[in-house]
């Protein structure tokens, strides 16, 4: 009896006793505080990727939408075509600046002083000039006749109406003066200022002028820069991992292509970059600036991305399959072809646009190999000089006006589209033909 | 021109594949069981047959016809052209190819250079016709030759499959070959460089300043190109990387692994994805943009002077960007520990924290260094963040608050734009980029290594 008293008091002494329970105590709030990080550090990422793609959308999505004015344009006959010959040329070169400029000071027929109308003409794009000339050309009827059209506003303006450039600062700090403000408040309250769907941004080349840029060159130049990297990664690759998973000896030789492909996975994009100016350019002497070569050095980027996944697509087929195949006479590449890659295809094509995906949101070694032209006309070709998007990003980013901030903000939210469109496939393309075996 | 012979190269070939597979079955009178090879093998085999010599000389021609075409130029060029130094020669010759292609010229075009862009114009017109003669008449060759060999005996299986074999480990060894490409062009323009510049200078010089080179009677016309402070703006910045993606990366695989319900971890490891998934250029808009004024103001508010391209900005937005890759190799790593070992922890009266504290942690030591590494050596060669968030301008300092520049930011600003190819300034990229090459492949290797001798352990 006096035993198990004695027992049960050292009992309670090491486990009930006063240091004891204090210890206790320590050792779960220790837990509870290590279980706090674990959350903390998830906070932390979380926060930082809805910070990102908040700022991104805050800033980017009024560059969808474009400030316009409704201007009467009098496409008078003697600034046009004075000697009515009705020739292209003629209207072609024709001052349409001069019918902008004319319909604004309609507007405000008390405006006057050099300075006063071009800070009036100021507010209006020079692409409304543009636009009447393409107007003309279309239809040469229009000459003598006046109507009401809609042209684009400045890029200033523009921000004034999106509430980008604020009226209760100083004049000395702001873009607009105070005269300009007037003008656009009085436009407005004429009903003259209109907010439409921005097409020029998805439709049209760079430009200087932020109200005229848009992104359709660099998704052009995306477009055929990435089919380049396919046409080279995809049988380049898949022929790659199909070699080194399914016929390879086990040598030296091959030990050494696994080591490269994986080191090759890890060397910084910017040093493939170098490579590209140095052997694609230099070398072999093929044009700066081309989907062409631009493609060339992604797919070298992506070629180890794809022999990856291939491998871990083909590793995945049962050995059963390839028994069955060779039982009933197929010869080793005819069980690889035509059982075992069919059934591994679903996984590598996952793989590929995950490495397509890497690729498209790559830029830095673009740079080297001169992508970074400010490049106005679309491209029409393989070897055109082109630009992509995030490329596009980069030169945006780099512009000091107000407008691009906006402007770049929208590029990256259609290649976030673009990338989420993809990994949205990949990860479909997986559910839908994913086996377990 | 080349995209119709190609194009017509490849209806021949097609053609021959139905020839050859016609001839087979013909041969037999229909009953493939006397075939060696199924028909379509035959007919596989003289498509080879058409379409691979024809195509390889369109590419031997497409590849050698810009130095053909200028040896023939520059050999009938008059002698005072080829009495220029190298340099002039390559600058006439280029004039001459933009005048006969129409291009920009250097100058008003001289009477030489019209005979030589004419030259040009001929010898092209000449050697694509030529070319297009010889692949077809080698593609018809290949094609009577290939069927000629058509024959009931015939293993025309095992020949397509050797061929088809070389084809496989020839795009095998297409890796190796980038290799050697990377390591012999940046070896080669870094020894350029290293011919102007002694690699002492480089390596362990504190003045870093390329862009002085702009002419050649210029004061310091050589420059300075001593990259021991771009070294160390690289390593600020990794490290204020590392700082952030390390303890926030394994935490969050921590608690994703061992406390994160499966519902919770199925919706928050997608998202910690499309981190990893984010381009690069926007992490940089994001970092000039937003990140950048933010730590500024609060520096401004606590007193603290802080320059607008400060390396903490840079750093931080990098880091973030890491998160993802520490988290998910760790998260590989922590689920390789055995069950077992953490049973034991538990059933020896361990709390959560102290199993993966005391157990799964210093087993899994080995893969989480590996991943450091690794994440390391992806800081190191991260462009676009620095190179829109950081500075340009070389500053030897530890301070996180000042601009620094990183040797990526220095190779992209040395080579974009306008560029003379044999200055030390642009060739001083290359030798960056050799280091670059060097140092994250050596981070490579090791990571790798110690990450399979780790997997070795528990498998």
């Amino acid at each position: 009896m006096s035993e198990a008293t004695l027992g049960q008091s050292r009992r309670t002494d090491v486990h009930t006793s006063d240091a004891a329970q204090r210890r206790l105590r320590r050792r779960y709030a220790a837990e509870r505080r290590f279980q706090l990080y674990g959350l903390f550090a998830i906070g932390i990422a979380l926060f930082a990727l809805g910070w990102l793609l908040t700022s991104i959308v805050g800033r980017g999505y009024t560059a969808f939408t474009q400030s316009r004015v409704v201007l009467e344009v009098e496409f008078a006959r003697d600034v046009l075509d004075p000697d009515a010959t009705g020739d292209r040329q003629v209207l072609s070169g024709a001052n349409y600046a001069a019918l902008v400029k004319s319909s604004l000071r309609e507007q405000f027929p008390d405006v006057s002083g050099r300075r006063e109308r071009r800070a009036l003409n100021a507010l209006v794009s020079s692409g409304a000039a543009f636009q009447l000339r393409e107007m003309v050309l279309a239809d040469p009827s229009l000459v003598g006749t006046r109507r009401a059209v809609s042209v684009p506003l400045s890029d200033d303006s523009d921000m004034f109406f999106k509430g980008f450039i604020r009226r209760d600062v100083g004049e000395s700090e702001r873009k607009l003066n105070d005269a300009q403000v007037g003008w656009l408040d009085a436009l407005q309250e004429r009903g003259l200022v209109e907010r439409v769907f921005n097409t020029t941004f998805l439709t049209s080349g760079d430009s200087r002028e932020p109200e005229l840029a848009g992104i359709w060159g660099a998704v052009v130049g995306t477009t055929l820069t990435l089919l380049v990297t396919l046409l080279l990664c995809f049988p380049i690759g898949v022929a790659a991992a199909v070699y080194l998973e399914e016929f390879a000896p086990t040598n030296r030789w091959t030990d050494l292509i696994e080591v490269n492909i994986n080191n090759l996975a890890a060397v910084p994009s910017i040093v493939f970059g170098l490579l590209g100016l140095a052997v694609f350019l230099n070398f072999f002497g093929l044009p700066r600036s081309a989907p062409l070569v631009g493609g060339m050095v992604l797919a070298l980027m992506t070629l180890p991305t794809v022999i990856i996944a291939g491998r871990a697509a083909l590793k995945a087929v049962p050995p059963s399959i390839r028994e069955a195949a060779l039982g009933v006479g197929a010869s080793p590449v005819q069980t690889v072809l035509q059982h075992v890659l069919p059934l591994a295809l679903p996984g590598i094509l996952t793989g590929t646009i995950i490495g397509m995906a890497r690729a498209l949101g790559e830029s830095a070694p673009l740079l080297m190999i001169g992508m970074v032209a400010f490049i106005v006309d679309i491209p029409s070709g393989l070897t055109s000089p082109s630009t992509v998007l995030p490329v596009q990003v980069y030169l945006w980013a780099d512009s000091p006006e107000r407008a691009f901030v906006e402007k770049t903000s929208a590029a990256i939210m259609v290649l976030l589209a673009f990338l989420i469109l993809m990994n949205l496939a990949a990860v479909l393309l997986r559910r839908k033909y994913e086996q377990k075996w | 021109m080349n995209l119709l012979l190609l194009a017509v190269l490849l209806a021949l070939a097609g053609a021959a594949y139905l020839l050859g597979r016609r001839r087979a079955t013909k041969l037999v009178g229909g009953d493939p069981r006397a075939l060696h090879s199924r028909p379509t093998y035959h007919g596989y085999y003289v498509a080879l047959w058409c379409g691979l010599p024809a195509l390889a000389l369109v590419l031997v021609w497409w590849l050698a016809q810009p130095q053909v075409l200028d040896r023939v130029v520059l050999a009938e060029a008059p002698a005072s052209v080829q009495q220029l130094p190298p340099e002039r020669v390559d600058l006439f010759l280029r004039d001459a190819r933009s005048l006969a292609y129409g291009g920009v010229t250097s100058g008003t075009p001289t009477p030489e250079l019209e005979r030589a862009a004419e030259r040009f114009r001929s010898l092209q017109t000449a050697g694509r016709v030529g070319l297009s003669a010889a692949a077809l008449s080698l593609a018809v060759a290949g094609l009577t030759w290939g069927r000629r060999r058509v024959s009931p005996e015939f293993r025309a299986r095992n020949a397509v499959e050797r061929s088809l074999d070389v084809f496989l480990v020839s795009c095998s060894t297409v890796a190796i070959l980038t290799t050697i490409g990377i390591v012999l062009s940046l070896i080669f323009e870094a020894a350029r460089f290293f011919a102007l510049v002694s690699p002492t200078e480089f390596l362990f010089g504190t003045q870093w300043s390329p862009q002085t080179a702009l002419r050649a009677d210029q004061v310091g016309s050589s420059g300075a190109f001593g990259a021991i402070p771009v070294f160390a703006g690289t390593l600020v910045i990794t490290i204020i990387a590392m700082a952030v993606a390390v303890p926030v990366g394994l935490m969050a695989a921590i608690y994703l692994s061992e406390y994160a319900r499966s519902s919770a971890r199925a919706v928050l490891k997608p998202v910690l994805e499309v981190l990893a998934g984010v381009p690069t250029v926007v992490y940089g808009f994001f970092a000039a943009l937003t990140v950048g004024p933010v730590i500024r103001g609060i520096g401004n508010t606590v007193g603290l002077d802080v320059a607008s391209e400060s390396a903490l900005g840079a750093g931080l937005v990098m880091g973030i960007m890491i998160i993802p890759f520490v988290s998910s190799l760790s998260d590989d790593v922590i689920s390789a520990v055995p069950q077992a070992m953490r049973d034991g922890a538990l059933g020896l009266g361990s709390t959560k924290s102290e199993m993966i504290k005391r157990v799964v942690l210093p087993a899994a030591l080995h893969g989480i260094v590996g991943a450091v590494l690794l994440a390391v050596s992806r800081a190191i060669g991260e462009t676009m963040i620095v190179v829109m968030a950081a500075g340009l301008a070389a500053n030897l300092t530890a301070n996180p608050l000042e601009a620094v520049t990183t040797v990526t930011v220095q190779i992209v600003t040395l080579l974009v734009g306008d560029q003379e190819f044999d200055s030390a300034k642009t060739l001083a990229a290359f030798a960056l980029g050799l280091v670059l090459f060097f140092v994250t492949l050596v981070l490579n290797v090791i990571a790798l290594r110690v990450v399979r001798r780790y997997r070795e352990q528990y498998e």
